[in-house]
């Protein structure tokens, strides 16, 4: 019998370090293993003891690419524990600030991550070689991102701004109108968009799964709703722990996430959003769907790019309702007291379903800290759909063979740092 | 310049959020046109593509927390001319770094079910624990500018120079309403390194030391203001036990605070 060992060093341009173990044997898989290198870096356990106030300059730390979504979770659940009544138009201020951070981190996985694997470039740079004008109005798009999410946080990475009560302090109505025209500019882009990412060439994938997002009767979901999922299931924060339990891989310094009943995977994220709201999407989010050929129900992960394009446009279609709307809050905070018990709360980071949940003190400190990041509930999913994939593809030489099971993990736009690097791929074939 | 006679420069990740690295790649067009004077012949964040070593410059992120980063960092010292530890993380072991107090092995218990799997180090400690370092940037994230300024120093044949002065300076310059005094918010700023502008207080708040500790850092001046501002103690020594908590200055600050508690105790009639 030979063996065949082949040491691919990275699936690189995914956030946080992993890597991808494959041992086939007369064309069937022995073993496929999905690990991860992240060093723990321990954030439940050193938020305990902290004060409530230090949570939101605690948590974005986990995930430099989605810092809003922690500090959103956080200060939204420690608010309802403590009965805090924002000031007036917090709420859609803090909607606004998710919107930069899902256009900034939706059209950053499009073209920088995910498009230079679809096209075979290296990376976008390479890639900007062949399509300048192309990667230079997704650039523009991603800094208007990022700058709405500095003029309403300070910075883009680690905002500063907000608190538990509210903003330290709230952008003025002009800072913000001065985005209306580059927004407009950026919700026109849109649809060609679509049509590019309907260009790529897709790898067929068929597969069934059940996908879970947070619900709301009446906008997208962000900040604010219930949970739900294809498979029919109605929970909330409240119940979150109890339908979704986290297991301890042996190769893996991450838990995954199972539904508690049945052990099963499931999905969450972009894909999973459109599915379970897709008659909220305002309109030009629609047609970017329809444009990218995405209906639903659509199962088949390679459609998560198509669903982060439609939903960068309702990102950018909220960001103009909302800053038309704009008045500053006033006061800026509310005053907060803080009161023992259970803080839960999810929200809609731009992977998935965040969940946190802090048990707190009467003066105030944590006891214990709980977050379930979206990468840690898709883990099991990626791997599930790895074991469903390769086989399709096993015939391929090494170096295909890897940039497929690249494109299939890509498709969950792993930030590994909040759940867990650079994932590497270990083929053993004899 | 030709590909072969361009500096090359690679970027490496420890223990990290990938902050600092988005720090560079959200340098877009800066990085595009560095493109046409550097060679990035490594950065796994934004490129599949990859070469080894001997680099020029070498950006580190991270904090040494893991058995297997000590042999990696010392390796990529070894391939590397100029070694630049970038962020919090790799210049004072990071908001991780606040285990380093604590039993971590207790940290992996209360958060693993299966502790044995997960291999760690007792502590995360910043690169020059382990290295020589030729240039440190601090920051959670580091500044855009800071960055652009030192590759573009080094690229000109100079030592990059960054300033140690401190927020509250800063703040003084631009005319900042000083949130300390008009507001009572607790603040770093007066022992904090300048690098982010003075921004938490423009944005009505304290600053919370993530740029590290200014030179000198009057520790012992501002931990007593802020215990006479009615914090209680505890809150004051974790004002310093925090993002930047492991820099020496800031470490003897939060024990000399939690010190004095005990010494009041014994001196109080
Ligand atoms: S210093 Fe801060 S922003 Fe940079 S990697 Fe560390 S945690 Fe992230
Ligand atoms: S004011 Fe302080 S905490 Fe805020 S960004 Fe600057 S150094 Fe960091």
């Amino acid at each position: 019998m030979t063996h065949r060992s082949v040491e691919v060093p990275v699936i690189a341009r995914v956030e946080g370090e992993g890597a991808l173990h494959l041992k086939v044997k007369d064309d069937q898989i022995v073993d496929l293993r999905l690990e991860i290198y992240e060093p723990p870096r321990f954030f439940e356990a050193f938020l305990a003891g902290r004060h409530f106030s230090e949570v939101p300059d605690i948590v974005p730390r986990i995930c430099g690419i989605c810092p809003v979504a922690y500090q959103m979770s956080a200060v939204h659940g420690l608010e309802r524990l403590f009965r805090t009544q924002v000031p007036e138009g917090t709420r859609e201020l803090r909607r606004l600030l998710y919107c930069g951070e899902w256009i900034e981190s939706h059209i950053l996985h499009v073209f920088l991550l995910a498009a230079p694997d679809f096209l075979g470039y290296d990376n976008a740079i390479e890639l900007a070689k062949d399509e300048p004008a192309l990667v230079k109005m997704a650039l523009d798009i991603k800094r208007l991102g990022n700058e709405l999410m500095a003029a309403i946080g300070g910075r883009e990475i680690h905002p500063v701004s907000p608190r538990v009560g509210g903003f330290s302090k709230a952008p003025r109505r002009k800072d913000l109108a001065a985005f209306l025209p580059r927004l407009e500019w950026a919700l026109g882009q849109m649809p060609g968009i679509a049509d590019v990412v309907a260009g790529l060439p897709m790898p067929p994938f068929d597969r069934p799964a059940e996908m879970v997002s947070m619900v709301h009767s009446d906008e997208y979901p962000m900040n604010e709703g219930d949970l739900a999922s294809t498979g029919g299931r109605a929970f909330d924060a409240v119940t979150f722990e109890q339908v979704s339990r986290e297991v301890h891989v042996e190769h893996s310094n991450a838990l995954h996430s199972v539904m508690a009943d049945t052990g099963t995977p499931y999905f969450v994220g972009p894909l999973a959003r459109i599915n379970l709201n897709a008659d909220r999407l305002p309109p030009v989010a629609r047609e970017c769907a329809a444009r990218a050929g995405l209906s639903v129900p659509e199962p088949d992960p390679f459609f998560s790019m198509a669903a982060r394009v439609a939903e960068t446009a309702v990102a950018i279609e909220e960001a103009i309702r909302i800053i038309g709307a704009y008045e500053p809050p006033e006061p800026q905070m509310a005053d907060v007291v803080p009161q023992a018990g259970r803080a839960v709360w999810v929200t809609e980071a731009p992977r998935g379903i965040l969940y946190h949940r802090y048990d707190v003190n009467e003066d105030g400190t944590i006891r214990e800290a709980k977050i379930v990041p979206p990468t840690a509930q898709n883990l099991r999913h990626m791997e599930e759909d790895l074991r469903r994939f390769v086989p399709g593809v096993l015939d391929r030489p090494d170096e295909e063979l890897t940039r497929l099971c690249e494109m299939v993990v890509r498709n969950y736009d792993p930030c590994i740092s909040c759940a867990t690097h650079f994932l590497r791929l270990d083929i053993e074939r004899s | 310049m030709s590909a072969s006679t361009k500096p090359r420069v690679a970027v490496f990740k420890m223990a990290s959020c990938d902050g600092c690295q988005l720090q560079i790649l959200d340098a877009e067009e800066a990085l595009l046109d560095l493109a046409g004077a550097i060679n990035i012949v490594n950065f796994a964040e934004a490129s599949s593509y990859m070469e080894p070593g001997p680099y020029d410059v070498t950006l580190v992120e991270g904090s040494i927390s893991a058995p297997e980063q000590i042999e990696q960092v010392k390796e990529i010292r070894e391939q590397s001319k100029f070694l630049i530890a970038i962020g919090a993380c790799a210049t004072s072991g990071g908001i991780q770094a606040l285990r380093n107090t604590q039993d971590a092995g207790a940290f992996v218990r209360t958060i693993y079910p299966t502790p044995e799997y997960v291999k760690t180090l007792a502590t995360s400690t910043p690169i020059a624990d382990h290295v020589r370092v030729d240039l440190e940037l601090t920051g959670c994230p580091i500044d855009r500018g800071q960055l652009l300024g030192a590759l573009s120093a080094l690229l000109a044949g100079a030592m990059p120079r960054i300033s140690t002065s401190s927020v509250c300076v800063e703040c003084k310059r631009r005319g900042y309403v000083c949130v300390l005094v008009a507001k009572g918010e607790p603040c770093l700023g007066p022992v904090t390194r300048t690098g982010c502008g003075a921004l938490c207080p423009a944005f009505g708040r304290g600053c919370y030391g993530c740029f590290g500790p200014s030179q000198p850092p009057n520790t012992d001046a501002l931990g007593r203001r802020l215990v006479d501002l009615g914090l209680p103690s505890k809150l004051v020594a974790d004002k310093f036990r925090f993002i930047t908590g492991w820099a020496p200055a800031f470490r003897e600050a939060a024990d000399a605070i939690a010190d004095g508690r005990k010494d009041e105790e014994v001196a109080a009639p």
